[in-house]
């Protein structure tokens, strides 16, 4: 038995070294994004962003302390009322909000502005996180499956309408979280099927895709002609490939607004779309980064961010800094961070004797793995353009926040694993 | 079973951190392309355009030099005009003009500068430069245009203009790049590269927005403009100008060379143009419209127009005859008329009263001389064997063949062979009473004045020439390098020169009164270019002299189109620039020529088409 008491008593410290590394990095990188050699400024200075940086920074020590601090029974207590809240944040930012880029996304609170976006995450998590442990509750059953998928629905609706298509991105996450928790991997597998035909769509004629289809069914039927049961499944599988082929087809010319759908075919079809303009960002974006080399250019000498090439940079591009400044050796460094602690993260949340912990746990490290994934893959050309920042690193105190919170939560969780296992 | 999922979980966290390295190892360290793109983002190529080098005349006088002009220059995005208006009746545009700059401007980029007006002239930049402050997005690039400063010598000096496509072509050492200036005629192509001088090359920083941010590699690379090289022209600018005021409102041409140098001291070709027009802003409207001038002012007689030489070649057929021995300077012959028409009459003549008289018979028995000698087997062999001759003993002095003068255009005239009286006639169908023509003239030969003044300078010399040239030396950081010359002998001996000289100074005496001058003797040969143009009733009136007849300072001819014999006109004008250019002003004589030449009396009871 563990000694109680003690504020950092259990605390996982690789965790902990991870972040405040993590963020550390992150800051330097945010100074290096907005340093002007002609202004007479200091990574302090509170009037650029790593000074500001520096006051989230400070803000998230102090809140590190609060949340360890409080008991960490709340968090699955709560979680309904964290939840509701949130959505009423989230409701509240489409008719209060202050528009900026063309999205609903903030809170101005004058000295800050809250992006409500970002703490629905952790509700969601945590909500989901308790409904999953409650008794009787069996993620292959389909009544369950509606009701975690509802949860999840319900925000990604109101960021939509922001609309925020990143931000509502991120939930997608969540089911990773309930695929360890028995959620049946074949709604993943459709998922990624449906996201298959989708990309195919865009880079060859329908007609083919029909024709190839129909082929490859006709085959498999011949291969299995012995067993005529299984022919009628076959031809059901062709019609509804055929149908999502069809549906996609619509979305693309229909439901997608033409720049989100160039957003996307220019990461399959570069050398159709003018640098100049639909393609600007992101030629940009690859310049910075490929000419980093292998060694980089240098702390505060990258040229094409620092002259504003790069677009977003302090922000959704940030990446192309590190990689431009520090190379390829300053992202492998960065990346393996990440999957180092998003591993420990994975570790910590096998370890939790609850399902809240687990779930909670996967929560947090798939979130996180959302956010690396699509960030780094934009900035590198390998997923269409979409608002979503770096974890630690993108600049701005809701994200900075929400994912302190996030993992230390789960650290102050962690801290008492055994205290669950006492209790139940 | 569930267990499981956390290593498939597991692993897709490390396949994608395994697939950005490995993407990232393409991109940034196989891939060296997006290292050029970068450098190609954030440099700014600059070209310091260098001083284009001047011309002075020979006593250092400026001929042509380099005025500042701006081109208005426009960064789109940042344009903030307010009051269209103002801005379109400051720089002197209409709205649609302003429109339609404005658009072309921003289709090449909206964030980097392009040229909106071009060629500003200083004195409006002046005006304009007050009021530029309250128009955002725009400013001003220096640089410069060709200004010349009296309104002649167009044709000598040339032009420059915008290098075309063949001339980026034809340039092997890559020099020129699409906008860049370059000599297009006259001295300004010639000496191309003497004038142009190096460009010079700062590569800048730039950011997205354009602006500048620093140097790149803090200048290693850049390198700084040198100006052209100056051109030392031969030209007196004095005797030129003097010489296109006589030839104001004529058409003809005026060369006057420096004997003992081949320094061409004056060339004139008129009608003209004015130099300064075809410069600057008005250069294209300019160029359009003396192109379609039917009075040809791009067209630079001095070299390029040729004419039959008449009576001025007699000079050449005596000096011919004398260097082969055929006659000799005191040997007197007894001319009968009846073979040609002439002025001159019967008896004995010498090779200087020949010349004086301008006898025509006598002529056409000393070139019979020169070309039936008996040493062929009948006339027709005979005649082919000295035409062959003679030919090769023209063309010595520089007929035939252009002299190689250092301005581009120059046409050769003519000096017919026994080959162009084969293709007339036929071979051995053609003998001296075919072609004595020659002897005068006239006939197949043709000249230009070019030639004809470097024909003076060859007897002022007493039988050579250096090839004549408008550039004597070229000028950098204030030292000048003389260019040198060839000098071409056009006979074996001097010793008969006296005698043609001597037939010269007489000749001004008696068929150029008007021309001679107190204290400076003339030596001179007046001719009449017969006129074949259709229409015109007059003959050009051709003459070619020298002075002082002793030692001679300077060789002219002068060719006045339509005005008649050659007594008159050119005559006229040959002898004030003499004088002008051997005293240094023009004192009054028993004939007032000035106004003889400048009011066109010559023209008053001419008759049409005589012959002298």
């Amino acid at each position: 038995m563990r000694k109680e008491g003690g504020l950092f008593s259990n605390l996982d410290w690789l965790v902990v070294f991870l972040y405040f590394i993590l963020v550390a990095l992150g800051w330097f990188n945010i100074y290096a994004s907005v340093y002007d050699p002609a202004q007479n400024q200091t990574i302090f200075d509170i009037g650029i962003a790593s000074g500001q940086q520096l006051l989230f920074i400070g803000a998230s020590t102090i809140l590190i302390i609060v949340i360890l601090l409080i008991d960490f029974r709340i968090y699955e207590t709560f979680a309904p009322i964290f939840y509701i809240l949130s959505i009423i944040l989230l409701g509240g930012v489409l008719i209060f909000g202050k528009e900026i880029n063309g999205a609903k996304a903030w809170y101005d609170l004058g000295f800050f502005r809250l992006q409500p976006a970002e703490f629905a995450k952790l509700a969601t998590a945590l909500l989901l996180a308790r409904y999953v442990a409650t008794q009787g509750v069996k993620l292959s059953e389909f009544k369950s499956q509606v009701r975690t998928l509802v949860p999840i629905i319900i925000p990604i609706g109101l960021i939509a309408l922001q609309p925020d298509a990143g931000s509502a991105m991120v939930f997608a996450a969540l089911i990773v979280a309930l695929y360890r928790e028995g959620f049946p991997g074949i709604f993943i597998t459709l998922a990624l099927s449906v996201a298959t035909i989708f990309i195919l769509t865009l880079l060859v004629d329908q007609m083919y895709l029909y024709i190839a289809s129909a082929s490859l069914a006709l085959i498999v039927i011949l291969l299995i002609e012995k067993k005529r049961a299984k022919i009628l499944p076959v031809l059901g599988i062709l019609v509804v490939v055929c149908a999502v082929i069809f549906a996609t087809d619509y979305v693309q010319n229909n439901v997608l607004k033409p720049y989100q759908l160039s957003r996307i075919e220019i990461i399959l079809k570069p050398d159709l779309f003018d640098p100049k303009n639909e393609g600007w960002n992101l030629e940009q974006s690859k310049i910075a980064i490929g000419s980093g080399g292998l060694t980089g250019k240098g702390f505060l000498e990258g040229t094409q961010t620092k002259f504003g090439y790069v677009p977003e940079q302090s922000t959704d591009f940030i990446f192309s800094t590190l990689a431009e400044e520090h190379g390829w050796f300053g992202c492998a460094l960065v990346i393996c961070l990440f999957m180092v602690l998003m591993l420990r993260i994975v570790f910590i949340a096998e370890r939790q004797k609850s399902k809240f912990g687990r779930f909670y746990g996967y929560s947090v490290a798939s979130i996180f793995f959302l956010h690396f994934t699509i960030n780094i893959a934009m900035t590198i050309g390998l997923f269409p353009v979409v608002g979503i920042p770096l974890p630690f690193f993108s600049k701005g105190g809701s994200s900075l926040f929400s994912f302190t919170i996030m993992l230390f939560v789960l650290l102050k969780i962690d801290m008492h694993r055994s205290q669950v296992l006492q209790r139940s | 079973m569930l267990d499981g999922r956390r290593y498939i979980i597991q692993a897709a966290f490390v396949i994608v951190g395994l697939v950005f390295l490995i993407k990232l190892f393409a991109l940034q360290v196989v891939d060296k392309t997006y290292q050029i793109k970068a450098e190609r983002n954030i440099i700014q190529t600059i070209t310091e355009y260098p001083f284009r080098g001047l011309m002075r005349d020979r006593n250092k006088e400026l001929i042509v030099y380099n005025e500042p002009m701006y081109d208005l220059m426009v960064v789109p995005r940042d344009v903030y005009v307010g009051d269209t208006t103002a801005f379109c009746d400051l720089f002197e545009i209409t709205e649609e003009e302003y429109l339609e700059n404005m658009q072309n401007a921003r289709k090449y980029s909206s964030v980097k500068p392009s040229t909106f007006l071009k060629k500003i002239s200083h004195e409006k930049y002046a005006k304009i430069q007050d009021h530029l402050h309250k128009f955002n997005g725009f400013f001003v690039n220096p640089r410069t245009v060709r200004r010349y400063t009296n309104p002649i010598l167009a044709n000598q000096v040339g032009y420059i203009g915008e290098v075309s496509p063949d001339d980026l072509e034809r340039d092997t050492e890559d020099y020129y790049k699409s906008g860049d200036y370059i000599g297009i005629t006259g001295l300004e192509k010639s000496y191309e590269k003497e004038l142009r001088g190096e460009r010079g090359v700062s590569r800048k920083l730039v950011n997205v927005n354009g602006i500048e941010k620093g140097k790149y590699r803090d200048g290693a690379l850049d390198t700084a403009s040198t100006p052209g090289r100056n051109l030392l022209t031969t030209i007196d600018l004095e005797l030129q100008k003097y010489a296109e005021f006589l030839m104001e409102g004529k058409r003809g041409s005026v060369v006057a060379i420096e004997p003992s140098t081949g320094e061409i001291l004056a060339m004139v070709s008129v009608p003209s143009y004015d130099p300064n027009k075809l410069s600057g802003k008005s250069f294209g409207d300019y160029f359009e419209e003396i192109k379609a001038d039917t009075t040809a002012p791009l067209f630079n007689r001095a070299i390029q127009a040729q004419y039959p030489p008449g009576s001025i070649f007699k000079t050449v057929q005596a000096l011919i005859a004398l260097d082969d021995g055929v006659i000799t300077p005191e040997e007197k012959l007894k001319v009968n008329l009846g073979v040609m028409g002439d002025h001159a009459p019967a008896g004995l003549y010498d090779v200087a009263r020949g010349i004086e008289f301008s006898s025509n018979n006598y002529f056409h028995d000393v070139m019979k001389k020169l070309i039936q000698r008996g040493e062929g087997s009948n006339i027709f062999i005979d005649s082919r064997m000295g035409l062959e001759k003679w030919t090769e003993a023209v063309e010595k002095f520089g007929f035939g063949n252009s002299l190689g003068i250092d301005i581009d255009g120059e046409e050769s005239g003519l000096v017919p062979s026994v080959e162009t009286y084969d293709k007339m006639h036929g071979r051995g169908r053609w003998a001296y009473s075919g072609i004595y023509s020659l002897s005068i003239g006239q006939g197949e030969l043709l000249v230009t004045p070019l030639q004809v003044a470097n024909l003076a300078a060859i007897i002022a010399n007493r039988g050579h020439y250096i090839t004549p040239h408008l550039v004597k030396g070229i000028e950098e950081n204030g030292v000048i390098t003389e260019l040198e010359f060839e000098k071409h002998y056009t006979g074996k001996g001097d010793e008969y020169y006296p005698a043609i000289i001597e037939g010269m100074t007489r000749a001004v005496k008696k068929t150029a009164p008007r021309a001679a001058i107190k204290d400076i003797t003339i030596a001179g040969k007046t001719g009449t270019a017969e006129n074949g143009a259709k229409g015109e009733v007059y003959d050009h009136s051709v003459f070619m002299a020298f002075a002082p007849a002793e030692a001679p300072k300077i060789a002219i001819a002068v060719y006045t189109e339509n005005a008649g014999w050659g007594g008159g006109a050119s005559a006229s004008t040959a002898s004030l620039l003499i004088e002008k250019f051997i005293r240094g002003d023009i004192k009054k004589t028993w004939w007032d020529r000035e106004r003889y030449v400048r009011e066109k009396l010559y023209l008053e009871g001419l008759e049409e088409t005589i012959d002298n």
